[in-house]
């Protein structure tokens, strides 16, 4: 929750001494609490004062780091309980649960941590891998683990098992996995020896505000919580009121991320399930037992589109592109850079099956109404498209289709792109396969 | 010592809307489904227990659809023929509620034997939707609406150029509307007004704020949704209805569910992909708020029921 000026400035000495550099205590404070200068500029402040600051300036959910070599996944630091309230930031970490006594470890391991999938121009793989100690050695297993994958790890175990294996990856920032109320002392022991983040386990909420007051009293500051839930209801409720108890009541007990395990469910159809609930509700890591393609694919998209800035709608990459094999018989159409509004053409072109080249504006990632309102899609910035991406090397007829929306505009795109027909299509895409057979 | 659970008290609530009626209300429906009447955003049952469960309805259409995808033609098989026959299975994969699309092809005979077979061949309530076209939806849904006087099956789909001849002929034959705006708080809430003011009443609309896919701008119905919900509960009355949404047909169309080949390595396994799709897109909208999921494929109505069921639970 963030402090205010005035509060800051009751903390403060009140002496005026100008030794900040402000000439008040008040003008100090009101820097402080934009955040554009440091508290130790001010040599008088009490040491009470000091500690209370430090705490009502930290994130109401501790931001968390799991690091490996060079790989890093950050989740935690949120502030809204819904994403159009502003955004969520730091997408949940997507690890793969396997077992340090299974013989295909290594493989399974090398093919989770090899897959990338592209969606509208971006690459996305998973985070990490949680590896745990069945019975198993642990540190062989860590080692066949750092054999196949550099990204950061989760290990799972107890007290006794653990070490073997944070030794295995020393130097890193890995977390273990778990302390409850039996042994949080012994794992809060091993998270400080090894600077890991430690997860916490409890059977409802006030246990688990009660384990992690008692570890960060022994010096523990990273962790996160795994709050059970014997079902979905169960889960989405402690969820929800831990994010709403860090965010509306700044209760630093609970405000950590969340972890999670829907391959817990032992069915990999809820486990798909579970996991689509626990991306979409405030989820900071979770942790599969099943990697499939089709399965991380869908997970990957939800992950990205839940944490797209609502400020920020996705944009797509501006350029040419190829819908069903264009040649270069087939037509250019033109359309904008905001992400649905390519995705409505291009599945309607699509759909078609006639082939066809995309000119995707760059309009700043507004529809075509809107862009055109806005001057982000008119006649001059298409005609750079076309010149930019070259549409004229790409087909033999110098013709280009306008959205029906923007036909006003084909007067002056014709001054812009000497020798070109300009054509108007139909104003919406679903119109747009009609339009292509009959018209074209 | 005991955490005290922050909880929001909301002044506004969900209308309640009953679909289908029995013989007793004057239809022949074997039962009415009734969702809405929350008072809290979904499932957040620590607050106040959900009053109705939110339903799965199945999309069937009058004829058999070219332009499916094959995974689904074949889980249906030849009961894509005969609406009923369709229908039926619809029931015994755990339907609710059934949604019979009518098709450009159908001649108002045909459109109106299509909606009584389905009528005869299941007992569930009816959502039935005209084929998309605003003077053919006008053409088969006035003549469909008084062969089904007093069924109280819900008529779409009203959009904002296109609902004064749907929302009449509901308002004649005591029938509700879907109410179907383009993913906006304040077009919603426009048709909503519009339709009022026509006067039918709020308690026999449904919205259908429409979503895309996952990956095909999910995220903006999702949002509409929460923002819906959240104008109810704080008392925007024209916003208190239930809501209902497409994720099969959304999913469906994408190119993920759609299509096996020519596609990248990365997607997988085209069959299960098709129901990750769908089901991970109605998923988000279940608790996004959405009281009708209207689905296409019985693996996914499976899973999305399962789940449902599991939020309903009381702690």
């Amino acid at each position: 929750m963030a402090i205010s000026g005035i509060q800051i400035y009751k903390l403060l000495p009140q002496t005026n001494c100008k030794e900040c550099g402000f000439p008040t205590c008040l003008a100090f404070a009101m820097k402080l609490a934009a955040k554009q200068v440091e508290l130790s500029a001010c040599p008088y402040v009490s040491e009470e004062s000091k500690k209370q600051l430090a705490e009502s300036s930290a994130p109401p959910i501790r931001l968390i780091s799991l690091k490996a070599n060079g790989t890093e996944v950050k989740v935690g630091n949120e502030v809204v309980m819904f994403r159009h309230e502003k955004t969520f930031y730091n997408k949940p970490g997507l690890f793969v649960r396997v077992k340090a006594s299974d013989a295909d470890l290594a493989k399974k391991v090398a093919e989770a941590d090899a897959y990338t999938v592209n969606y509208v121009g971006m690459d996305f793989t998973i985070d990490g891998f949680a590896v745990e100690a069945d019975g198993g050695d642990l540190a062989t297993a860590i080692k066949a683990v750092r054999g196949a994958s550099k990204r950061p790890l989760i290990l799972i175990g107890d007290a006794a098992t653990l070490p073997a294996g944070l030794d295995a990856c020393s130097g890193e920032i890995p977390m273990i996995y778990a302390a409850d109320s039996s042994n949080w002392e012994a794992m809060a022991d091993l998270a400080l020896k090894y600077k890991a983040t430690l997860a916490v386990k409890g059977e409802s909420l006030d246990e688990l505000a009660d384990l992690t007051q008692k570890i960060q009293a022994k010096g523990v500051e990273d962790m996160v919580l795994d709050l059970g839930g014997k079902n979905m209801a169960e889960w989405l409720t402690r969820s929800t009121q831990v994010r709403r108890l860090a965010l509306k009541k700044n209760f630093r007990a609970l405000g950590y991320p969340v972890i999670t395990f829907p391959g817990n469910v032992d069915d990999p159809a809820k486990e798909a399930v579970y996991a689509a609930q626990a991306i979409s509700k405030y989820a900071g890591f979770v942790v599969f037992d099943t990697f499939t393609p089709e399965l991380a694919y869908a997970l990957l998209v939800l992950r990205e589109n839940i944490y797209t800035d609502p400020q920020k709608p996705i944009q797509v990459q501006p350029g040419i592109y190829e819908i069903n094999n264009p040649t270069a018989d087939s037509p250019a159409l033109v359309t904008t850079n905001f992400s649905i509004t390519y995705f409505s053409v291009a599945n309607e072109v699509e759909g078609s099956g006639q082939p066809a080249w995309l000119v995707v504006t760059d309009a700043e990632g507004m529809s075509v109404l809107t862009a055109w309102a806005a001057g982000k899609f008119d006649a001059e910035r298409i005609a750079k498209a076309v010149k930019e991406f070259d549409v004229a090397s790409k087909i033999n007829k110098k013709q280009i289709v306008l959205p029906g929306h923007v036909a006003v505009l084909s007067g002056e795109l014709e001054e812009e792109l000497a020798g070109w027909e300009i054509r108007v299509g139909p104003r919406e895409a679903v119109d747009l396969p009609a339009f292509m057979k009959q018209a074209l | 010592m005991p955490i005290e659970i922050p909880k929001d008290k909301w002044p506004g609530s969900v209308r309640k809307v009953t679909i289908g009626a029995t013989a007793a209300e004057g239809g022949t429906r074997t039962k009415s489904v009734t969702v809405g009447g929350q008072t809290t955003m979904p499932y957040m049952q620590f607050e106040a227990p959900t009053p109705n469960t939110p339903v799965v309805a199945i999309e069937i259409k009058s004829r058999k659809p070219e332009d499916w995808s094959p995974l689904l033609a074949d889980v249906w098989g030849d009961a894509m023929n005969d609406p009923a026959e369709w229908a039926k299975k619809a029931e015994e994969a755990g339907a609710d509620i059934i949604v019979l699309a009518l098709m450009l092809e159908d001649s108002i005979d045909d459109a109106v034997n299509a909606v009584k077979s389905v009528l005869g061949a299941t007992g569930l309530p009816l959502i039935i939707w005209g084929p998309g076209q605003a003077e053919k939806d006008n053409e088969l849904l006035v003549p469909v609406a008084e062969a089904t006087k007093g069924e109280k099956v819900v008529l779409g789909i009203c959009e904002d150029k296109n609902y004064r001849t749907i929302v009449a002929t509901a308002m004649a034959n005591g029938h509700l509307v879907e109410a179907r705006t383009p993913m906006d708080v304040n077009l919603a809430k426009q048709l909503n007004i519009l339709i009022t003011d026509m006067g039918l009443p709020a308690e026999r609309i449904v919205m259908d704020p429409t979503t895309g896919a996952l990956g095909y701008g999910i995220e903006y119905g999702y949002s509409v949704m929460e923002r819906l919900r959240l104008a109810a509960l704080q008392g925007d009355a024209m916003t208190q209805l239930p809501m209902m949404v497409t994720p099969g047909f959304e999913a469906w169309k994408a190119k993920e569910s759609k299509v096996g080949e020519g596609v990248p390595e990365a997607w997988g396994d085209w069959a299960t992909r098709g129901i990750h799709w769908e089901t991970v897109t109605a998923i988000a909208l279940v608790e996004s708020g959405a009281d009708i999921i209207v689905l296409r494929h019985p693996e996914s109505v499976k899973r999305v029921k399962e789940a449902i069921a599991e939020l309903m639970v009381l702690a």
